[in-house]
């Protein structure tokens, strides 16, 4: 099934200047249905009153970390199918295996570059 | 069958002082440690003397101890360097965030402007563009690197606090057990928020693929 280019995703990052940037890649790859969250709270309650077709999130936010919101999407049963990449710094081996338990569906290491975001993008929705 | 006359009543019990317990600071160990060697002074057996000698010593330890700290001005460190430091690193974080978003205001109407344009000088400066967004990528990374050492800079605040208060006379609302906190332990998801990595000491995007059992 061929990618929806107006699918809804949100990315969430406290840093802003990170969202901006990923939010300009997302366009350039031809996404333009992009909404943001500055932390866990906000994007969990942006994606329940919305449906959106993939979550891209930074891990090390506060009060609410990535990884609780992966894991609060995980067991929400409305949510816990919804594609969900994070993208983060922390590169160490029990952190990618900590997602991985929590189901995530892709694991990017920031930096990172526009043609690895595409191909992570492409390994949990489907080519575009 | 009660025998009043030995146990003890309200008023007997009232009557014994109560014992005081309360916490001794260094400079009370130090009096104490200078008084019981002035009582040892004169009249002792050898095992006394060699009590004598190793409480003097003991004496000394401290007194030494108490200028080498004196001699590296904690307060100075603790009112003056380290904020210093800490509120130097958070203007470089500030500075470059700045500048980042410069760069970002300018390369976005770089990118509206290119509508306009077609074939190759087009794709080429779509393709300068994105070098530009991934390389904005490093505010990010060094955002997160500056705050580690902002962290670390204040636990060392917490113990010049701690050291002030354990050996200074005039060092008042330092607290040890801030030094204490800053130490615990972390547990749970927290325990996992060490990033970034140094070069070689994490993962790169390939060892993460081969965990996924991805490309």
């Amino acid at each position: 099934m061929a990618v929806e280019m107006s699918m809804p995703i949100l990315i969430v990052d406290d840093y802003k200047t990170m969202l901006r940037i990923v939010r300009n890649l997302l366009n350039q790859l031809g996404f333009n249905n992009v909404e943001e969250a500055t932390d866990g709270s906000t994007a969990l309650q942006k994606l329940r009153e919305k449906n959106f077709g993939l979550v891209i999130s930074d891990w090390n936010m506060e009060p609410m970390t990535g990884l609780q919101l992966l894991k609060e999407v995980r067991a929400d049963m409305k949510l816990k199918s919804t594609p969900f990449i994070m993208v983060t710094a922390e590169s160490k081996t029990e952190n990618v295996v900590a997602a991985k338990e929590a189901g995530v569906n892709n694991y990017i290491v920031k930096p990172f570059n526009a043609a690895t975001l595409k191909q992570k993008i492409s390994s949990v929705i489907g080519d575009f | 069958m009660r025998t009043g006359s030995h146990m003890p009543t309200k008023r007997t019990l009232a009557a014994e002082p109560p014992i005081e317990i309360r916490p001794v600071d260094r400079a009370e160990i130090e009096q104490v440690v200078q008084s019981v060697v002035a009582t040892l002074r004169g009249g002792m057996t050898a095992a006394e003397f060699s009590l004598y000698q190793e409480l003097e010593g003991l004496s000394r330890l401290i007194r030494h101890a108490k200028a080498e700290i004196a001699a590296l001005r904690p307060h100075e460190i603790q009112d003056k360097h380290l904020p210093s430091a800490t509120d130097e690193l958070d203007a470089i974080v500030g500075s470059t965030e700045q500048a980042t978003h410069i760069i970002l205001d300018s390369v976005e109407k770089i990118e509206g402007a290119t509508g306009t344009l077609s074939g190759e000088a087009k794709d080429q400066i779509a393709s300068a563009i994105t070098n530009i967004y991934e390389a904005c990528n490093f505010q990010d990374i060094t955002g997160q690197r500056i705050g580690k050492v902002v962290r670390t800079l204040k636990e060392i605040e917490a113990k010049v606090a701690g050291l002030v208060q354990a050996f200074g006379d005039d060092a008042g609302a330092a607290d040890i057990s801030a030094a204490d906190a800053a130490n615990e332990p972390l547990d749970g998801d927290k325990a996992l928020l060490n990033g970034p990595q140094l070069p070689g000491a994490g993962n790169t995007q390939a060892d993460i693929d081969a965990l996924f059992g991805s490309d």
